[in-house]
């Protein structure tokens, strides 16, 4: 076998800020040519790991390292962030943040420019580049004018233009839509066999990476690596779930209905499965007896209601059109749909952020026109994506009992009010902790304890678990739902289809402005032309019930989901 | 979402957005020392008319650029006002002369020349600030780096400064989507609080604003290191133009503009013109 591209001999590594080293007896080697995953939780250590390979350690964030990281030959703290830049090509996770240039054809030609490349040249290498993710049609294009998934075509090309014999990627599937995620997974096979550059990509969304042949995968926990494997093997192991990261849902729901996942039976597809008649019957009969124990639940009083909503903002362009629907009391829906499809706007326009052209938002039965954002924030209550976006206090405490002090309530109404939301959030230990020492879904806690402290009736929420993994996911849904069965009535915009599932009964599905759909959430996934229409992607228990001869796969998929929330929490 | 106009590229198709950023940034330099050396009227005259009309070819129109505007029409009557207030009697000394129109109290007199002085500073502005605009708004921002290191300027500092004028927009959807979250917590920002309530809460804005783009740093720093910024003193350009006939025509007439700016100027041995003589 040729020797490693990249060769990390009992590595660690200790952030200059850190009492603790964040990488400890890190042994792998990457060979050219190979397609590997590296999988573990945010702290894990595996972003960490990608800024080891590309330089970033220690150039940009310094440190002490010990053992040997040696790459393509040289070891790479002798090396210097320019050379290795040569041979590991990095796209970053935010496709916005790294977007240098001022159009498609800029940014590709951003690192040639560097190294002095003469313009005629230079413009060769970028047409060549840019054919090669298919993005030679955009060329005059500025970053505003892409979607997500052509963004990442272009940071592909930016890298791709230095000839790299390693494509680093970390997290590519953090901001996309379902399918925009699965294109880029394509686009990555694709590049590998068209370049033979090695793969190395960072991510805890397995089962999406998984949609195509990855070789290997590695999982970190804790600074360390626990299994460096074949997916094969390392599929057919002991559940992920217990190192935080989410199994493919159809190994789940084969270990749920009792099959055994060895190598044999091909884990690492949905698609490659090869299950025997036994096994078929398995899930047949787990479905059947899951099939009896579901029952819907009941609905409350009418609170929101939405009716033939229109709006766009220029005069000329509807974002918005015929939306109408209604919210009860107690409900948690969600609002999906590709990135730009309107999501958003409404939840804008429910806020009273901006006014719509035509239509009437009413809560119960009062139509909330004219009312101003201040007034209708009594009621309801909106969180950004991002907890940075909102927090402007440094302490907690402060943080939550902001929005009191706007009113004229006296302060010790004030203090029970803040101490109940604090409780209810989870927060009272902290409530003297200033907020940077949290984690992110701790802010998050924050965030929304902010907006619950003036008991709204209703909660909008804007990708609240956004580039979070299953770990931090979990914590910050599990809350909600909490939140939820103590009676607040909750609005989620999300492209998660896993969320959408798992967490609402309800569904409002968005396409290009329009709604396209008002159903349950297990309907939505189960149902190929809604979920073409809308950029959405099938669930691979889809595709597990149809092999499996089951006639009625949205059943199937609330079934699982029933027996996911009585079982296993 | 509202459109706040304020100063940046503006893209349109017109003779002026067809120049190299470098033929601009000369123009620029150029125009400005000449209308800051002379205080001849004449010649002040003459290139306030010229800047109007390349103002008008550029087909950038007044309301794009008039918050810029407006804030440069507060300093020059700011300025104007201050000038005054220390030294009413300054037109006097310069013309030497002295012809009063009326007096508003004690040594506050208006005179004919300090009037004529006045008139002659802010021409010298309204010169400036027409081209100064320009330049911004019809220089594409990459190319804007490209013709900064042209004429000499470290290529780090031209891209420090056209990525900041580049994040105005992102910066500014930024502002509007956390004032609206805030606004949504219940924080008044709207004229009805008193000053120091909306000063105290426009802190709420400007805290999370100024996190999120320090992170905006951080990912558009490490970006461009991955990709070899700054490994060279020099590095070359994908957008840079040619320069064409235009461009020549534009520079050799600035030239020429400078050169009998500045000889008409000092012809007398004075920078400035005496009518009152």
């Amino acid at each position: 076998m040729a020797s490693p591209i990249i060769s990390f001999q009992d590595y660690g590594f200790q952030y200059r800020a850190q009492a603790e080293p964040t990488l400890r007896h890190i042994n792998l080697d990457i060979y050219p040519g190979e397609k590997v995953l590296i999988a573990g939780t945010s702290g894990s250590g595996k972003s960490t790991v990608g800024n080891c390979i590309n330089g970033l350690i220690p150039f940009a964030y310094p440190g002490e390292s010990t053992g040997r990281l040696m790459v393509d030959g040289t070891e790479a703290k002798q090396s210097s962030i320019f050379e290795l830049s040569h041979i590991v090509g990095t796209v970053l996770q935010d496709t916005d943040g790294q977007f240098i240039g001022l159009t498609v054809g800029e940014d590709i030609a951003f690192a040639a420019e560097n190294d002095c490349v003469p313009q005629d040249e230079m413009k060769q290498l970028v047409d060549k580049v840019a054919k090669l993710v298919d993005i030679d049609h955009h060329l005059e294009y500025a970053p505003h004018e892409l979607s997500g998934g052509q963004k990442q075509r272009v940071s592909l090309a930016g890298v791709m233009i230095e000839e790299v014999k390693v494509l680093l990627f970390d997290e590519p599937l953090a901001n996309l839509d379902p399918a925009a995620g699965r294109a880029t997974i394509e686009l990555i096979d694709m590049v590998h066999k068209r370049t033979g550059a090695a793969v190395l990509i960072i991510e805890h969304r397995l089962e999406d990476v998984l949609w195509r042949h990855m070789d290997r995968i590695v999982l970190m926990n804790e600074g360390e690596i626990i299994a460096d494997l074949p997916t094969q093997k390392l599929l057919a192991g002991e559940p992920l779930m217990q190192h935080g990261i989410r199994d493919p849902l159809y190994l789940t729901a084969l270990r749920y209905a009792g099959v055994e996942i060895s190598e044999a039976i091909h884990p690492e597809h949905v698609d490659s499965l090869v299950l025997s008649e036994a096994d078929k019957e398995k899930v047949r009969n787990w479905y059947q007896m899951q099939k009896a124990s579901i029952h819907s639940r009941q609905q409350g009083e009418e609170l929101l209601r939405v009716e033939d909503l229109k709006f766009g903002y220029t005069p000329d362009q509807d974002t918005l059109q015929d939306v109408s629907f209604v919210v009860h009391k107690g409900e948690m829906v969600s609002i999906v749909g590709r990135n730009g499809a309107g999501k958003s706007t409404l939840a804008k326009l429910i806020c009273g952020f901006e006014q719509p052209a035509s239509g009437r938002i009413s809560m119960e039965g009062r139509d909330l026109k004219g009312d101003t954002i201040k007034e209708r924030a009594e009621r309801i209550g909106y969180v950004m994506q991002n907890p940075n976006q909102m927090i402007s206090k440094p302490m907690i405490w402060d943080e939550v009992e902001m929005a009191l002090l706007q009113s004229d309530m006296p302060k010790e109404e004030r203090s029970k009010r803040v101490e109940e939301t604090l409780k209810v959030c989870g927060l009272y230990p902290f409530r003297n902790w200033p907020i940077s020492a949290l984690s992110f879904g701790q802010k998050k806690r924050v965030t929304i304890a902010s907006i619950l402290v003036k008991r709204p009736q209703i909660i909008i929420l804007d990708e609240p678990t956004a580039g979070q993994d299953y770990h931090h996911y979990t914590e910050i849904m599990d809350f909600l739902k909490e939140l939820n069965e103590k009676g607040y009535t909750i609005l989620m915009i999300t492209h998660d289809m896993h969320l959408m599932l798992e967490y609402t009964q309800r569904a409002i599905v968005f396409s290009e402005g329009r709604m396209l759909a008002d159903t349950t959430a297990a309907h939505v996934l189960n149902d190929p032309d809604l979920v073409k229409a809308a950029n959405l992607k099938e669930t691979s228990l889809y595709t597990l019930s149809q092999s499996c001869g089951i006639e009625e796969p949205q059943v199937f998929t609330e079934c699982f989901i029933s027996y996911e929330q009585k079982e296993v929490r | 979402m509202a459109k706040i106009a304020i100063l940046s590229y503006i893209k349109r198709k017109s003779p002026v957005h067809e120049l190299t950023g470098t033929t601009k940034l000369i123009f620029f330099i150029a125009w400005s020392i000449g209308s800051m050396v002379t205080y001849d009227t004449r010649v002040l005259v003459c290139m306030m008319i010229l800047s109007i009309a390349i103002f008008k070819i550029s087909r950038i129109r007044i309301k794009d650029i008039s918050v810029v505007l407006g804030l440069a029409a507060a300093f020059v009557l700011l300025n104007n006002l201050f000038v005054y207030l220390f030294a009413p009697e300054y037109g006097v000394e310069l013309y030497e002369s002295r012809t009063v129109l009326f007096t508003i109290a004690g040594p506050y007199t208006i005179t004919l020349q300090q009037l004529f002085y006045h008139l002659n500073m802010t021409m010298k502005v309204f010169c400036v600030v027409p081209v100064a605009l320009l330049f911004i708004a019809c220089t594409d921002p990459s190319e804007f780096a490209a013709s900064l290191a042209s004429i000499g300027v470290s290529y780090r500092i031209g891209y420090s400064v056209s990525l900041a004028l580049r994040y105005i927009p992102d910066v500014q959807r930024e502002y509007h989507n956390i004032s609206q979250a805030q606004q949504a917590r219940g924080i008044d920002l709207s004229g009805k609080d008193k000053l120091f309530t909306r000063l105290k809460n426009s802190v709420a804005i400007l805290l999370p604003l100024i996190m999120s783009s320090l992170n905006r740093i951080e990912t558009v720093s490490n970006a461009m290191e991955l990709r070899g910024f700054g490994k060279n003193k020099v590095r070359t350009w994908y957008a840079r133009r040619p320069m064409r006939r235009n461009d020549w025509l534009a520079i050799v007439s600035v030239l020429v503009i400078l050169t009998v700016d500045m000889v008409v100027t000092f012809w007398d041995g004075s920078r400035y013109y005496n009518p009152f003589l």
